[in-house]
């Protein structure tokens, strides 16, 4: 560990510290702010995990939060006051939305998302927009039109991906709480390669209103922050039934916080062995057999698991996902928003323009590849077939859950890989998913945190729960969190 | 599985609405076939009579109550198209 938080390390305090010390009135929201934007406006020339920064809402909102924290007005939150980004495929009224495309770019959207109004609601501060890799479709941010985040752990490194904004903001201390979205580990892998915790809860927990759509089925919004309680909290702010998702599942939910203390002595946890990958990081994988070391001291049963389908869970994901990233990107046609053409002659002309000097190369490959596999012909071979294999997944989980709390496996098969390292290799670049994926396939929620270091990198935990058990995965990550030294640790920035 | 061919790529690109130069649908061809063939490991698993999941909550379609609501404002929603001709969107011809 290179730093530790002190107390004059504002920047690397915990969302619940920055909220005790409004409640004392040593600062207020609006110095709180202004220190990040500060701090911000310093690191940003080497991290760029902003796309869009938002000083002057943000002064406002912060503004009207320090209000509501005195006491006028309604109850404060444990977000009220607190400076926090959204990664920018969160719909977000009047400031610009571009999900790092430059098919989005100057797209102002007339509307905010669910998660981006229920964090209004809550009082927090909003500082800008998270950069991320084009349309939440990588595992670097190098695809981001907007030129790749840098870890801060190490700048020439990648901070993971998608969410490598918020991931790297977060580590950073250029914000409290991250927001992000998940689709195949687009939370938990840049939450591990910047040593943050993250989580994707269950699907349908949070409303997916707004949120601009990359894979239906298996999105969902999480949050990044650097305390497992942070993100028990901030989960109770963004969850909600919402109508206008018809995938959002009944409310109210629990207090995902509430087992924070509970301990894990008797739990059952499982350690399926197809995730230590041939491929995994000798530096992983002993970081691993020492967080199972320390689970087992904590008082719980730790054993091992085969969860023999997990070998085809990559295929089945990169089937699905493309095939409806597909149908979802047919929306940007140059028409109704963002880039359009000119000099084309037919409707049909403009688009295909549009789009191809709109999109970057990935999104193309994996809209090419979500329309082959939906194509007459191969429809069956590959989507279907894809969708019936998902059905086994979900079910090898449902069988382990009989068994077990919960499990664990590490997050990523490595630390965070050089800029520029895997980008000739597509295949080699979705293997960093390998321990992520199953989970969104099946739709249960899972937390990556604090797992320990390995070249003087972090290295990522994760914990995955049977669906709805998201406070299962909350209470085994707390008690983990407080018996090691992990999250405490800084990066030189 | 047989590579793709150009005819496939090409093809795909047309249902997709992208335009690909030569050297991109090459690289395309290259890199979806490689991807392609790491898949069909998919074939040997067993999944006589299994049903294919969709999305994974037991979501289904529901009726909302029609209640009216204020819509976005025009302009806020227009500003947004890269042609507009006042309260419209302007397009290419359809038809040639």
């Amino acid at each position: 560990m290179t730093t530790r938080s002190t107390n004059s390390e504002l920047h690397f305090a915990t969302a619940r510290e920055l909220r005790t010390r409004f409640d004392n009135r040593e600062l207020s929201s609006v110095e709180a702010t202004r220190l990040m934007l500060e701090r911000i406006e310093s690191l940003e020339p080497n991290l760029n995990s902003f796309i869009t920064l938002t000083p002057e809402r943000a002064l406002k909102q912060a503004e009207q939060a320090d209000q509501r924290l005195r006491g006028s007005g309604q109850e404060p939150t444990p977000l009220t006051g607190v400076p926090v980004m959204v990664k920018d495929n969160f719909s977000t009224e009047g400031v610009e939305t571009t999900a790092a495309s430059k098919i989005l770019k100057g797209y102002i959207p007339p509307y905010d998302g669910t998660a981006v109004q229920l964090l209004k609601e809550a009082g927090a501060v909003i500082l800008g927009k998270g950069n991320l890799d084009e349309f939440a479709m990588g595992s670097s941010n190098e695809t981001s039109a907007f030129g790749p985040v840098r870890n801060p752990w190490d700048t020439d490194r990648v901070p993971g991906g998608s969410s490598g904004g918020p991931g790297a903001a977060v580590a950073a201390g250029e914000c409290f709480v991250g927001f992000g979205s998940d689709t195949g580990g687009s939370i938990r892998q840049p939450a591990a390669l910047c040593g943050v915790v993250g989580m994707k809860p269950t699907y349908g927990l949070v409303s997916r209103y707004g949120l601009l759509a990359f894979g239906s089925s298996l999105d969902q919004i999480g949050p990044m922050t650097r305390s497992v309680a942070d993100c028990a909290d901030a989960l109770n702010v963004i969850s909600n039934h919402d109508h206008r998702d018809s995938t959002s599942v009944p409310a109210p939910f629990a207090d995902f916080g509430r087992d924070l203390e509970s301990g894990i002595s008797g739990m059952n946890i499982g350690v399926p062995r197809e995730y230590l990958v041939d491929g995994i990081e000798p530096g992983v994988r002993s970081a691993f057999e020492a967080s199972l070391k320390t689970l087992e001291d904590l008082g719980a049963n730790v054993s091992e698991i085969s969860l023999p389908l997990t070998d085809h869970a990559l295929a089945v994901y990169y089937i699905i996902a493309p095939s409806e990233a597909s149908a979802n990107l047919s929306r940007y046609d140059g028409v109704k928003y963002g880039l359009g053409s000119t000099g084309s002659k037919t409707s049909a002309e403009a688009t295909e323009s549009a789009r191809a000097e709109g999109f970057g190369e990935e999104v193309k490959r994996r809209i090419l590849l979500g329309t082959y596999a939906l194509s007459a012909g191969y429809h069956d071979a590959y989507y279907k077939k894809a969708q019936k294999v998902r059905t086994l997944i979900r079910r090898e989980f449902t069988d382990a859950f009989l068994k077990f709390d919960a499990l664990v496996t590490p997050t990523t098969p490595g630390v965070a890989f050089k800029i520029g390292e895997k980008t000739d290799d597509p295949f080699k670049m979705y293997m960093n998913d390998i321990c992520t994926i199953p989970v969104n396939i099946a739709g249960l929620p899972s937390i990556s945190i604090p797992g320990g270091m390995s070249k003087s990198l972090p290295v990522g935990l994760q914990f995955i729960g049977p669906q709805f058990g998201d406070t299962v995965v909350i209470q085994a990550a707390a008690a983990y969190e407080r018996a090691t030294p992990w999250h405490r640790g800084h990066p030189p920035v | 599985m047989d590579p793709l061919t150009p005819e496939d790529v090409s093809h795909i690109a047309q249902l997709a609405y992208i335009k690909l130069s030569d050297s991109e649908s090459e690289k395309m061809r290259i890199q979806l076939t490689n991807i392609l063939s790491q898949f069909q490991a998919l074939a040997s698993v067993d999944t006589e009579g299994v049903e294919p999941t969709g999305h994974t909550t037991d979501a289904h379609t529901i009726m909302r109550t029609d209640e009216p609501h204020p819509p976005l404002e025009r302009d806020d929603v227009l500003q947004n198209a890269p042609d507009r001709d006042g309260e419209f969107v302007r397009v290419r011809p359809v038809l040639e």
